[in-house]
């Protein structure tokens, strides 16, 4: 079961969309499953010959748990099945996420909870030394009831209001915020985007998100520091740059998938995938690649009137950049007040990471990407 | 290869180390002794008491006191065709001689393609508790287990004490004898024969619990933890590993394979010493089977005191190792 975000702790199979026997490439989509955020299509990143279904449609499992073996993966069946998501730095957070929930135990109580198919969530007994302990879990095999698969916890059965919260807290806990504001003109931005949708047809326009989001990727690609995860061994920076674009769900609650590379994309094609994202996130269809990969977000207001807003970092992201609304503000040019169209960036950072000095670079590049529309 | 050619004989590790001399001696013409005091003095520890009259000065041979001299003559001696035996009164002399050790003994056959192996032989005493101060008493046996083209052996036993000279002479390396200063007067019952092989560790005491990697003079300490503790139904496997270099990895990972717990007591330091590397090969090979952390008792970081009570409170003790084992199954 792939960790589709740091808050999620265990996902339903909803159907399978392979079978034994059957040849996986990757990318292919091998199940449904259903989280908080709603129902997820999980792509394979592996190709392979499936051998074996392990979980059953219905089931609820905990994240990390083996779903399918594929062929010649038995020697590693954890990893085997619907694997980690795309890129090395996502799949070895989504990775150390699992492992903080897991209880402490000895490699070799894991070895052999895996083998007799106990969930060690599901061990009470643990000694004097705090983690369980080969005896622990062969106790717990011969116990009638031993569940071979955990029961929700109260967090997992919760809503996507108690996901969030959980995501939240722990980010709020672990992360030493700092933040930062920097007013711009937005006229260079806004002039550009009106003459570039007005030669075109509705669905070729674009939103100013996509300057937004081309920007600030640009700029994560060039400033070491806010792009990437922080994991067990500190920060870890990541090559790609996937943008996670917040995104309001229908019942309440907020999901952020990534528009992968998105330093690298034609603002044309980011405005078709946001597009995308955001139809499949209201009907219920996001794919686990994108919803886990993130490696920074994006969280604009839209048009509320909200001029600043002050974001919490997504764990365990390192940063996470703010676009209040394009409001009419008096500005100053050339010793003369002007009303001009204003965008406060706002940029939540992680200061284990980096410093005050270092988030204004990154601010400024991002306005100075878009004071130069056309570049983009 | 524990042919018993003998019957079963009692003696000292000290007339066990002289009697594998006199052996080489007699069997081998290349073979002489070199060092201080070993001839007409007997040797600093009394190894080779007797053998000057027996042998004559042509073949045990009292050199000046310079460690890298002498050694650097073994080598010479080696290259030559000889069969060198060199004495170094303790292992912190031997630092004198670490140039010809490691820049010579142990590169020359790698250097020259295999030409000129150095099939040397170097003695000497290791290891505290006889209240012989910080220049004599360290344990650094650990350091030369660093050195590519050298087998360092650590023999614990009587038979060992015996058997290990001649394979050391057989062998085509240099080979470093390490003598505890502990053991010399310990007195046991000669069993195997004179052909016991290196680079092979022994379990000296089985057990189903914690597998205890030792040598030297601490297996006595480790075989007398684990007998305390049998009482208490706790079981230690107690591992000889004899040569630190190579280590029998096969033997210790099969042993942990079987405990799922690993202590090690080493005399030696614990920062940068052969406990890492011991407990480092087993989070390499055997990370899986490990059911507690890995766990290690070692001489505390200082230089070995002189007065008796800090001498004991800085190494390696029964209760120390007891109480190590017992933690790692703390249930």
């Amino acid at each position: 079961m792939p960790s589709l975000g740091a808050d999620m702790e265990a996902g339903t199979l909803v159907e399978w969309r392979i079978a034994p026997g059957q040849h996986v490439h990757r990318g292919d989509v091998v199940a449904l499953v259903e989280t908080e955020k709603g129902i997820i299509d999980i792509e394979s990143f592996e190709e392979g010959l499936v051998e074996r279904l392990i979980v059953q449609p219905g089931s609820r499992v905990p994240v990390g748990t083996a779903l399918a073996v594929f062929a010649g993966e038995a020697a590693a069946p954890q990893d085997a099945g619907a694997a980690p998501p795309q890129p090395a730095t996502a799949a070895a957070t989504a990775a150390t996420a699992g492992r903080e929930r897991a209880p402490r135990a000895s490699p070799a109580a894991r070895a052999k909870a895996v083998a007799l198919g106990i969930d060690l969530a599901s061990i009470p007994d643990r000694g004097p030394q705090g983690f369980i302990t080969l005896q622990d879990v062969e106790r717990a095999a011969g116990r009638p009831g031993a569940a071979p698969v955990a029961p929700p916890t109260a967090a997992s059965r919760g809503t996507v209001r108690t996901a969030i919260g959980a995501a939240m807290s722990r980010s709020k806990r672990e992360i030493p915020h700092y933040y930062l504001r920097l007013a711009m003109d937005f006229t260079a931005a806004a002039r550009w985007l009106e003459r570039y949708n007005e030669a075109r047809a509705v669905p070729e326009r674009l939103l100013s998100t996509v300057l937004l989001i081309k920007a600030s990727a640009r700029a994560a690609g060039a400033v070491l520091g806010f792009n990437g995860y922080f994991g067990v061994n500190g920060f870890e920076p990541s090559q790609a740059v996937h943008v996670g674009v917040a995104i309001a769900l229908r019942g309440g609650g907020l999901v952020a998938p990534a528009i992968l590379d998105a330093n690298q994309k034609p603002l044309a094609t980011i405005m078709l995938e946001l597009h995308d994202l955001v139809g499949r996130v209201r009907s219920g269809h996001m794919r686990s690649g994108e919803l886990a990969a993130a490696t920074l977000t994006v969280t604009s207001l839209g048009e509320e009137g909200v001029d600043s807003l002050y974001p919490i970092i997504y764990p365990p992201q390192v940063a996470i950049i703010g676009f209040g609304s394009v409001l009419e503000r008096p500005w100053a040019v050339a010793g003369r007040v002007e009303a001009r169209p204003v965008l406060n960036l706002t940029l939540a950072a992680d200061h284990r990471v980096s410093d005050g000095r270092q988030g204004a670079q990154f601010l400024a590049r991002i306005r100075d990407a878009l004071l130069r529309p056309e570049e983009l | 290869m524990n042919a018993v050619t003998d019957v079963p004989r009692r003696m000292s590790y000290r007339e066990a180390l002289r009697e594998a001399l006199r052996e080489a001696l007699q069997s081998d013409p290349r073979v002489f002794l070199m060092g201080e005091d070993i001839g007409r003095y007997g040797g600093c520890y009394a190894v080779t008491k007797s053998l000057l009259a027996e042998f004559g000065e042509e073949r045990i041979r009292d050199t000046p006191l310079s460690e890298s001299a002498f050694v650097g003559a073994g080598i010479g001696a080696a290259l030559g065709g000889l069969r060198p035996i060199v004495e170094i009164m303790t292992v912190n002399f031997s630092l004198l001689a670490l140039d010809q050790i490691l820049n010579n003994a142990a590169t020359l056959c790698h250097m020259s393609g295999g030409q000129c192996p150095v099939p040397l032989v170097i003695r000497m005493a290791t290891g505290a508790g006889r209240q012989l101060a910080a220049q004599h008493s360290h344990s650094l046996e650990g350091w030369y287990a660093h050195i590519p083209g050298l087998r360092i052996v650590a023999p614990a036993t009587i038979d060992d004490a015996r058997a290990m000279l001649g394979a050391a002479l057989r062998s085509p390396d240099p080979v470093l004898i390490f003598e505890h200063i502990a053991l010399l007067n310990m007195d046991g019952e000669l069993s195997a024969g004179p052909t016991l092989e290196l680079d092979r560790g022994a379990i000296r005491r089985p057990g189903r619990d914690v597998t205890v990697l030792t040598y030297g003079a601490s297996l006595y300490k480790c075989l007398h933890a684990a007998s305390q503790l049998a009482e208490d139904g706790l079981e230690l496997e107690v591992i000889d590993l004899r040569t630190l270099r190579p280590l029998d990895d096969a033997l210790i990972m099969s042993s942990v394979r079987r405990t799922h717990r690993a202590l090690i007591v080493d005399e030696g330091w614990r920062s940068g010493g052969l406990s890492g590397e011991l407990g480092m090969r087993i989070a390499e090979q055997a990370f899986f089977e490990l059911d507690a952390p890995l766990a290690r008792v070692c001489t505390a970081e200082v230089p070995i005191p002189y007065p008796k009570h800090l001498e004991d409170a800085a190494l390696p003790s029964v209760e120390r190792i007891a109480e190590a084992a017992r933690a790692l199954v703390a249930k």
